[in-house]
């Protein structure tokens, strides 16, 4: 019963928080309520047995992504408000149209127990010695180690992409190619 | 009353949505780039909530590489918008980036 309320209320604080980070017209404002909507996913993990994921959300998420975020708007100074202006016609009800499709559409499969995957293909949750810990760290180290390994080159891909964007050029910019035309 | 993964499977489709129709209706690349966070979430809460009901620690497992991606993508990301805003002062959404010639 106690796990009930909690879900509501955390899912409850979830969804206003995710509707502020899209409603909200300063960028830091909505960087802060994402914040808010990763640590209450982290509370949802909880309640549903995944202790280790609920930390790592915490860490790699709420401390290390949306810090980033923070740098960047700050860095580029864009916390200014930005202007309610449609540039193309109808973009916003058509956008919300969609999504209502979306909602109904996903709502619809998960009402009707389309999942029958096998129990316990690869490891239970609760059976077995140690911890969440452990039992995530032996599913990832024997059943995902080919993905874990690929991961690490995914990884020293994005490292070495980003330091090449953000390496500075001293190429003349767009703006300065255009006063010369 | 009992917690089943239908409650779990609506929330994540509620967020999902928020997201996706956020991604479509703002302008600023950075609230952009948020709105892909809350989808990537929603399907963490849909993996976990599978993983419980299922009985099956794979599930968990596989949100590792969903982090893992998230965080290489907001890396990559944010670069290219650093780059973009070095080169172009001023505009600040992403309609005013609309010249693929860098």
């Amino acid at each position: 019963m106690s796990e009930v309320v909690i879900f509501f209320i955390m899912a409850s604080i979830a969804l206003c928080a995710a509707l502020g980070v899209v409603l909200a017209r300063n960028p830091v404002h909505s960087a802060l309520l994402l914040v808010t909507v990763l640590i209450s996913i982290a509370v949802l993990f909880i309640i549903q047995d995944a202790q280790l994921l609920a930390a790592v959300q915490v860490i790699v998420y709420a401390g290390a992504i949306v810090v980033l975020f923070l740098f960047v708007i700050m860095l580029l100074g864009v916390d200014e408000e930005e202007s309610l202006a449609e540039p193309v016609t109808a973009q916003r009800p058509v956008a919300i149209v969609l999504g209502l499709v979306v909602l109904a559409e996903v709502l619809f499969l998960a009402g009707h127990q389309w999942a029958t995957g096998a129990q316990q293909s690869r490891g239970s949750l609760q059976a077995g010695d140690g911890g969440n810990v452990e039992r995530v760290a032996r599913s990832l180290f024997t059943d995902f180690l080919w993905p874990f390994e690929v991961t690490a080159v995914l990884l020293v891909a994005a490292v070495i992409g980003s330091v090449v964007l953000a390496r500075r050029s001293n190429k003349p910019t767009i703006d300065d190619e255009v006063e010369t035309l | 009353m009992k917690l089943t993964d239908t409650y779990f499977l609506t929330f994540a489709a509620m967020l999902f949505t928020i997201g996706a129709v956020g991604f479509l209706v703002r302008r600023n690349v950075l609230v952009m780039f948020m709105c892909v966070e809350l989808m990537l979430n929603a399907v963490n809460v849909t993996f976990v909530a599978f993983s419980k009901s299922l009985n099956d620690i794979s599930g968990q497992a596989i949100v590792f590489f969903v982090l893992v991606v998230a965080a290489a993508e907001v890396a990559v990301g944010l670069a290219i918008i650093v780059a973009i805003f070095r080169r172009r002062r001023g505009g600040a959404t992403a309609d005013d980036i609309d010249l693929l010639r860098g």
